[in-house]
């Protein structure tokens, strides 16, 4: 086995002129284009915040889950069944309680699965995201295979989501106390703790820290967190169904993570963004006689992340970085 | 004894049908070192891990500053005053030496996790556990390498570092299994030196093959055979023990 590595924690200049050149970018993008983008750009936002909270327990803590659909998918069922037939739910309840039901998931899960380690985590967690993708897929009750409509989105207090402007800039800005939170998270005592964990288990326990408190805790948030995306999701399509609880999904967000670098929260935000770009590319690619490019988006998709993974570890986040940052 | 900081009371441990270490018992004194010694195969690092919570003992009890902390997990003994180094090197090897005496000394200051206050603020900038980081530093002199990386450290200084991190830890009983294993002769010599400073305040389990640092530190003796305590004295007595002679040191010594 070989011995952990410590993640680039400290964002080379290179990255953070990047990131808020980023920020500018997304404020400014709904005045530059179509209804169409600013769809296609707030779907992303979502996945960011959906592959940040996965970078808690992947990158952070090194709990590689693969069940982290789960927490995504119920917060948006949540939405579904608090929002009323003819009018919209007050986001002021059904964003908090949301968040709430998949942070009480992913204790009551975490229970039992931060207790294994590896390979059997994942597929522990794989195990529980399952069950519960059969629960609300067998289930008429639930919404069955067909899922469940919003037909008004969320709205209160002066915001409408069913505004897509609205929709855009508050997802935004969940986007960035996201980021800002887990960043800041990182360099806590809690956040030292977990990287300690995530570098050597036994020799942190030893030291005194209560390491399945810390894993607990952390899975705990990351479901809190995955569940704020789950609810802008529902949000924004106005329709879930099990697949957001599904294995894609949970596999979706480990790709995101990889591509842009785990541990340091940016990577994950980057990657987000650069698969659903790659993503889009791929599907347009043109026919080529009978053989049609775009349709095979998943082999060149694949492709792409075997390359990231063995030219550029760090992933693309690792590939911003100059020269003059690997000599500090 | 008053200050008996740790008793094993008739610890036991059995793998399947090898008993490993069979009825012990002993206690640890404040100011004091005390030393098991015996061949390989004896028990003495599976004894260690029934002292330090990281094996369960079959059966037997474990006193802790005046508390039976039988069945205690590592992390609360830590807190509870107890620290040890391991056999193999056991440290952040991808951390600074800094950093990991930072994790270490935090552990004595921390919240617990679910308090939201400790998932803010930067863990860098505590000055109580930069305090604690420094004082450790200072006591085993690695300031001059507290920005290497672990992994980049020779043999000898990862095993001192990870003697400071268990300091860092401010416990009151030390256990160390083989702090001496794979050192140079420089090296050696400064743990020992270093071993010698911290038997003050602290009460001290040394396992070693080293028998000149052995006799050179420890107050008290223990010396074990398969899985049995055969003899326990000052080191003058251990010498003239006529069965540790024959079982252990050889018929000349």
């Amino acid at each position: 086995m070989s011995t952990p590595q410590a993640h680039l924690e400290t964002l080379p200049r290179s990255v953070q002129v990047f990131l808020l050149l980023g920020l500018v970018a997304l404020l400014a993008f709904p005045f530059a284009q179509q209804d169409f983008y600013t769809q296609t750009v707030t779907r992303m936002m979502i996945l960011a915040i959906f592959a940040m909270s996965l970078d808690l327990l992947q990158g952070i803590t090194g709990l590689v889950s693969l069940g982290h659909a789960a927490y995504f998918g119920l917060a948006g069922y949540v939405v579904a069944y608090v929002s009323p037939q003819d009018a919209g739910a007050n986001w002021l309840i059904a964003l908090p309680l949301a968040m709430l039901v998949s942070a009480l998931a992913a204790l009551v899960i975490g229970f039992f699965v931060v207790r294994t380690h590896g390979i059997y985590f994942i597929m522990v967690t794989m195990a529980f995201s399952q069950m519960m993708y059969y629960l609300f897929f067998d289930n008429k009750a639930l919404g069955g295979s067909d899922g469940v409509y919003i037909n008004v989105r969320p709205a209160g207090w002066g915001l409408d989501l069913e505004n897509k402007w609205m929709l855009y800039y508050f997802t935004l800005v969940c986007m960035v106390i996201t980021y800002a939170f887990l960043r800041r998270l990182l360099w806590s005592p809690f956040g030292r703790t977990l990287n300690g964990i995530r570098l050597n288990e036994h020799r942190t326990s030893a030291l005194g820290y209560a390491s399945f408190s810390y894993k607990l805790t952390a899975f705990t948030l990351a479901g809190a967190l995955a569940g704020l995306a789950g609810f802008l999701w529902a949000a924004q399509t106005g329709y879930v169904n099990p697949e957001l609880m599904g294995f894609h999904m949970s596999a979706h967000a480990i790709m995101m993570v990889i591509l842009g670098g785990m541990g340091n929260v940016a990577g994950a935000l980057i990657g987000a963004f650069g698969f659903e770009i790659f993503l889009d590319v791929f599907k347009d690619l043109p026919k080529i006689g009978n053989f049609d490019l775009g349709k095979h988006w998943q082999l060149w998709m694949g492709s792409l992340i075997v390359l990231v993974v063995i030219v550029a570890p760090q992933g693309l986040m690792g590939l911003l970085r100059s020269k003059k940052a690997d000599d500090e | 004894m008053s200050d008996t900081l740790l008793q094993a009371k008739g610890l036991s441990k059995r793998y399947g049908g090898l008993l490993a270490v069979n009825d012990v018992s002993l206690s640890l004194h404040k100011d004091q070192l005390h030393a098991v010694i015996g061949p390989n195969g004896a028990g003495k690092t599976t004894l260690t891990h029934l002292l330090s919570g990281d094996v369960a003992p079959t059966q037997g009890e474990l006193w802790l500053r005046g508390q039976n902390v039988s069945g205690w997990p590592h992390h609360r003994l830590s807190l509870h005053g107890l620290g040890r180094s391991y056999q193999k090197t056991n440290v952040f090897l991808a951390l600074s030496v800094w950093d990991n005496l930072m994790l270490a000394a935090q552990s004595r200051h921390a919240r617990a996790p679910y308090n939201p206050l400790s998932w803010m603020g930067n863990a860098a900038n505590d000055k109580a556990v930069r305090e604690g980081a420094e004082r450790a530093l200072q006591l085993t002199g690695l300031a001059q390498v507290q920005q290497i990386i672990a992994a980049n450290l020779s043999h000898g200084v990862q095993r001192q570092l990870e003697i400071a991190m268990v300091l860092a830890t401010e416990p009151q009983v030390l256990l160390l299994d083989e702090p001496l294993a794979g050192m140079g002769a420089s090296e050696a010599e400064a743990m020992v030196t270093l071993l010698h400073k911290l038997k003050k305040d602290h009460a001290m389990l040394l396992v070693e093959h080293d028998m000149d640092a052995v006799f050179a530190l420890a107050d008290v003796l223990t010396v074990m055979v398969n899985g049995t305590v055969i003899a326990t004295g000052t080191p003058e007595q251990i010498r003239a023990d006529a069965k540790v002679q024959a079982a252990y040191l050889g018929e000349t010594a």
